[in-house]
């Protein structure tokens, strides 16, 4: 399958998702749903990119790594030191100024895959947890050369990006990045990956060159993390040290894993329910302190948010969609000679 | 078709092969046999790339393709046929047989191959659609040999096909191996089931910790008394 075919395989899918723009946006523009709901949602979906990233790497190729928000730190800190810098020049209009953006995510992009291709090419040789642990090293070295790093702020941060980030700007370049994944999976290089996660050895034997392949996809889900890291600096209009950390990487392991490894759909499902559910939390916390004869502190979030993650890794091991795609996220022209491995 | 000229191989300190040096001919069916430790699946290993030599060469077809990357072994027609299967568990049948197929690049070539594998193994076609972990025994075996066979290679290396197999699947198994042989594919075969294996080959090395101590042709192997003794169990 073509990877550039964005939209004859997927009529549907587009179809599908801008139905749900329109929808969200009229009721953004009704009342109905305020500001906060739609920041929440611009999250929910720059972690859909960040889940789905991952999974490339972690669920299709196999390669368990868990420093991915280093790479979404290299694309934020690109993107919003070159906006910033631009944006004091005063030179963008109301028109430019999304131009200079697009830029600006392409470059993210790319920055963070040369630094993941760096980084793969070495650390790829590494398998399970010794990749693990040095992905998280590099993550963490990511980390703290920006926090020594006066320049783009250190550890105060890099202020006063432009907020050129909004809901119909995330939600179609994060329509975009899933098409391309999705097309990635289900190409011949998918095809490779998987090999590779199955058994290194039979993959060799076929005559698919590993390195290659496994470098590919950290590269691949390098350039998307970093486009999801400059989305969201846009966004809340500062990128911080602190964003990028070990636990933000945890928190989008999580999201692969909840949702079920190899599975794109599952990380959509797990992005955007954990976002949400963690708001919920935030909320039902709240209110059940106006009504409790004792004081729930906010701490308890976490412990509801933990115990629910148990559970569905109690009652679900593989994940919520284990593996199994939705048909709408099947290519048009793999559906019809679909072979039970879909949903 | 396949020279390989006084091969070393060593895992760290230990020598698995201690130099040597033997001959596949083309067309022909010749076996690797010796008892558990003997250095055959590394022979094979080191003839796909997977391991390293330290000392040696390998030719195949008049070019040297000692230390390769097992890719590029593979598009010079050299395939393996792994010892325990190693069939990709949670890929179909299907997708199994067309990654075989991963270095042709032609849709229709690899269209008449899977046919033809679907000719050779019923079984496979039939389960085309069944993810290859929930397969049988018999049937991953099937499934490695089909998977081989999807490769452009004229050297099938064959590592234990008949390990942890039931008498009968074993005795398909070698009829599976005679009859690509007959299809013009030159085999190389690794087995401890030796008897089974002098019956089809037509020339035999035995190796001992390293090193070849007897070889001839398939008959006379099988006579010898002191092959038989230590081998053939009789």
């Amino acid at each position: 399958m073509k990877i550039t075919k964005l939209f004859t395989n997927n009529r549907k899918l587009v179809l599908f998702s801008v139905i749900f723009y329109v929808v969200v946006d009229v009721l953004h523009l009704t009342g109905v749903l305020n500001d906060y709901w739609i920041q929440i949602t611009n999250v929910a979906l720059i972690n859909i990119i960040l889940a789905v990233s991952l999974n490339l790497i972690n669920g299709f190729a196999g390669q368990f790594s868990i420093g991915h928000m280093g790479f979404a730190a290299v694309g934020a800190y690109t993107a919003g030191t070159l906006t910033t810098i631009i944006w004091k020049l005063g030179v963008a209009n109301s028109i430019t100024k999304y131009l200079l953006f697009a830029v600006a995510l392409i470059l993210a992009g790319v920055a963070a895959a040369i630094v993941g291709y760096l980084i793969g090419l070495p650390t790829l040789r590494l398998r399970g947890d010794y990749l693990a642990i040095v992905t998280l090293a590099f993550g963490e070295i990511i980390r703290v050369i920006i926090n020594a790093t006066g320049y783009v702020g250190g550890p105060r941060g890099l202020l006063g990006i432009p907020k050129l980030s909004n809901f119909t700007i995330i939600f179609f370049v994060t329509l975009l990045s899933v098409i391309i994944m999705r097309n990635i999976v289900f190409s011949t290089i998918g095809r490779a990956l998987k090999s590779i996660r199955e058994d290194e050895v039979a993959s060799e034997l076929v005559g698919v060159d590993i390195t290659r392949y496994k470098v590919l996809a950290f590269t691949i889900g390098s350039f998307f993390a970093g486009i999801a890291g400059a989305l969201l600096c846009h966004l809340l209009q500062i990128a911080h040290p602190t964003q990028f950390g070990f636990i933000g990487s945890i928190n989008v392991l999580v999201m692969v894993y909840i949702g079920g490894a190899g599975s794109i759909s599952g990380s959509i499902v797990a992005a955007v329910g954990l976002t949400f559910l963690s708001e919920f939390l935030r909320l039902g916390i709240d209110n059940l302190n106006k009504i409790a004869p004792f004081p729930v502190g906010p701490e308890w979030r976490m412990v509801v948010y933990a115990v629910l993650l148990v559970a569905v890794m109690l009652y679900r091991t593989a994940g919520i969609m284990g593996g199994r795609e939705f048909g709408i996220l099947v290519p048009e022209e793999e559906g019809k000679n679909a072979t039970g491995s879909q949903a | 078709m396949l020279k390989v000229n006084d091969l070393e191989v060593s895992y760290g300190a230990i020598k698995a092969l201690k130099g040597i040096t033997f001959e596949v001919k083309s067309g022909e069916i010749v076996t690797l046999i010796g008892a558990n430790g003997a250095g055959k699946s590394t022979t094979l290993r080191t003839i796909s790339g997977l391991l390293k030599a330290k000392r040696g060469q390998i030719f195949y077809k008049g070019d040297e393709i000692t230390n390769r990357e097992p890719n590029e072994i593979v598009a010079m027609g050299i395939v393996q046929i792994p010892e325990g299967r190693r069939t990709f568990p949670d890929l179909t049948v299907r997708e199994n047989l067309e990654l075989g197929a991963w270095t042709i690049k032609s849709r229709k070539v690899i269209n008449d191959k899977l046919e033809g594998v679907y000719e050779l193994f019923p079984r496979l076609k039939e389960r085309r659609g069944q993810l290859a972990g929930t397969l049988s025994g018999g049937e991953q075996q099937m499934l490695a040999v089909g998977r081989a066979l999807m490769a452009e290679a004229n050297l099938v290396l064959l590592d234990e096909p008949s390990m942890g197999l039931a008498p009968v699947l074993v005795d398909e198994i070698f009829e599976v191996i005679e009859r690509i042989n007959k299809e013009g594919r030159t085999i190389l075969l690794v087995e401890q089931n030796a008897e089974m294996a002098l019956q089809i080959a037509n020339y035999a090395y035995v190796l001992e910790v390293g090193n070849i101590v007897f070889e001839g042709e398939a008959k006379t192997v099988a006579q010898d008394p002191k092959i038989k003794a230590a081998y053939l169990g009789a």
